[in-house]
């Protein structure tokens, strides 16, 4: 007798990268078909679709998709949430499988950033005339002369606010994520970047905003990613090979940033993410020990080492001596983000939390070629969008 | 001769004798917001009063910013501060050198206000930072 869960049949990524003679459009379509013929199943087969991207969100970007995939008539759901994008298309197709009023959808995430540069923060503006406006009264531009905004600095500082409150922590271990992550990209034909960087070719590249040098910081660029997901009965009247590649959806997790009191001028990306991994672990009944391998939000250095406590992958307060002793490289105890992470595989905004569900989807189905975590049977996929959100998805290999 | 208009760059900065920043209290929990509310974001109340924030404070945080939008001049050292009554404050750290042998976590600083910009009718803008103490 089939279970209620929900799985993933199909799954696909563009390499992420630069695509200057193609749009949003093209990508997303690319790999929306890619991951029906991983599936073996047709547009035809869909019930619900959900769309993400962030900077192209007023654009009915699933319709648009649609139209190149086939316009069956099916809702869809064109979603945003900053960073988290990818995963909430993901979630929103699980919620309407779970709900029961699918059987089969598809989440695709898409963007398409080209050289966007340093994100948020604005431009300086001098004022003409001094005029008070907006929430806060501002005369004239704030940012640069009230802290920073942009995001290499709020990471930077979520990093340091680590540092202050723990031991062992400090530019060095910052340095030794985006070394990691940096390696791991050279097995990862997907990745934007697949260079090895010296530690001290990290730490000596130009500082963007102390610890965060530009290797510790992730590039932007265009990527797409796709998933078709199914619920369990319908999985159980498909071919066994196609069983067989499915891989269970042991949690889904969407979180939203509750008040803590430094919340007002320093987005917490702290407390989503642990009521999050909360929820998830309990959801699949397991624990950060059983994890194979972990996908986690490392937009910059500072921002992975963190995680590691959030998600519970090391000791509280212990991110600093989890990094040194090598627990999270692809040979250690706890392999985080094995595709080169955000820092090397790229993060094309909304496309980015469908594709570490694609990451873990391979590995559990030991197709990941020379970056295979062997016998890899439980992953963990999370992303964080500033504002703020977090997805976490636990994927299990079916047995 | 007139004396010089001042204004400050945020409505929360009050400027005078003895410069200050004014937030927005939760009359329940007690919760301080910097900009208006419909409710408390903590407890749900919708009563506030203005209150003082104390001008001294730790380090809690920093980044030392050397990339930034153009015409913002840089290094420069983003601060986050615990003031001695519990309340987060950004801004940047200033009269220090903005290197990590200077920017220390933890170190004890103090509220100042500086003219950061004139405009065309002569009205200077005040903006508040964090030195060290």
């Amino acid at each position: 007798m089939a279970g209620d869960s929900v799985w993933v049949l199909g799954a696909s990524m563009t390499r992420f990268g630069r695509y200057p003679d193609l749009d949003a459009v093209d990508l997303g379509a690319r790999v929306c078909l890619e991951a029906f013929t991983d599936g073996e199943v047709t547009i035809h087969d869909m019930d619900v679709m959900a769309a993400g991207t962030l900077f192209q969100a007023n654009t009915s970007m699933g319709q648009r998709i649609q139209k190149q995939i086939g316009q069956t008539g099916i809702p869809v759901f064109n979603v945003t949430n900053a960073c988290a994008t990818g995963a909430t298309a993901i979630r929103t197709v699980y919620l309407a499988i779970k709900a029961g009023e699918a059987e089969m959808g598809l989440a695709v995430g898409v963007e398409q950033m080209g050289k966007m540069g340093l994100l948020a923060g604005g431009s300086k503006v001098e004022a003409n005339l001094y005029e008070p406006s907006g929430r806060f009264g501002a005369v004239t531009s704030v940012d640069g002369v009230l802290g920073t905004a942009t995001m290499p600095g709020v990471f930077a500082q979520a990093g340091m606010a680590y540092a202050y409150e723990n031991d062992g922590v400090g530019f060095e271990q910052f340095a030794k994520v985006a070394y990691k992550n940096h390696l791991h990209s050279t097995l990862n034909p997907l990745a934007q970047y697949q260079k090895e960087f010296s530690l001290e070719e990290i730490m000596g590249s130009p500082i963007q905003s102390y610890p965060n040098t530009l290797l510790m910081c992730c590039p932007t660029g265009d990527g797409a990613a796709a998933a078709v997901l199914v619920s369990e009965e319908r999985l159980l009247s498909m071919p066994k090979r196609v069983q067989k590649r499915a891989v269970r959806i042991a949690a889904s997790v969407l979180t939203s940033d509750p008040y803590v009191e430094s919340g007002q001028v320093q987005p917490d990306v702290n407390t989503l993410t642990r009521n999050a991994a909360s929820q998830a672990y309990e959801s699949a009944g397991i624990g950060p020990q059983d994890l194979d391998l972990v996908e986690l939000h490392d937009c910059f250095a500072t921002a992975e080492l963190i995680h590691y406590d959030n998600l519970g992958l090391c000791e509280t307060g212990g991110a600093g001596d989890f990094i040194d002793s090598g627990a999270p490289f692809r040979d250690g105890s706890t392999p985080v983000n094995v595709s080169g992470g955000l820092i090397s595989k790229g993060h094309p905004i909304g496309a980015t939390g469908v594709a570490n569900v694609f990451e873990v989807t391979t590995h559990l189905r030991g197709e990941a070629g020379d970056r295979q975590i062997e016998g890899a049977r439980v992953g963990l996929a999370h992303v964080i969008g500033l504002g703020s959100s977090c997805g976490i998805h636990i994927l299990e290999k079916s047995s | 001769m007139p004396s010089v208009q001042q204004v400050p760059i945020v409505d929360y900065l009050r400027i005078g004798a003895r410069p200050y920043l004014r937030a927005a209290e939760c009359e329940h929990c007690s919760a301080r917001y910097f900009d208006r509310r419909n409710a408390c974001a903590k407890c749900g109340g919708v009563e506030f009063s203005n209150t003082r924030v104390s001008n001294h404070g730790v380090l809690r945080s920093f980044s030392i910013v050397h990339r930034a939008a153009p015409g913002i001049p840089v290094p420069y050292v983003s601060a986050l501060v615990e003031t001695n009554d519990g309340t987060t404050v950004r801004s940047n750290l200033v009269d220090c050198p903005p290197d990590p042998e200077h920017v220390k976590l933890g170190m004890k600083v103090r509220l100042t206000t500086y003219v950061a910009g004139i405009d065309d009718v002569g009205t200077e803008c005040v903006a508040f930072g964090y030195h060290p103490n």
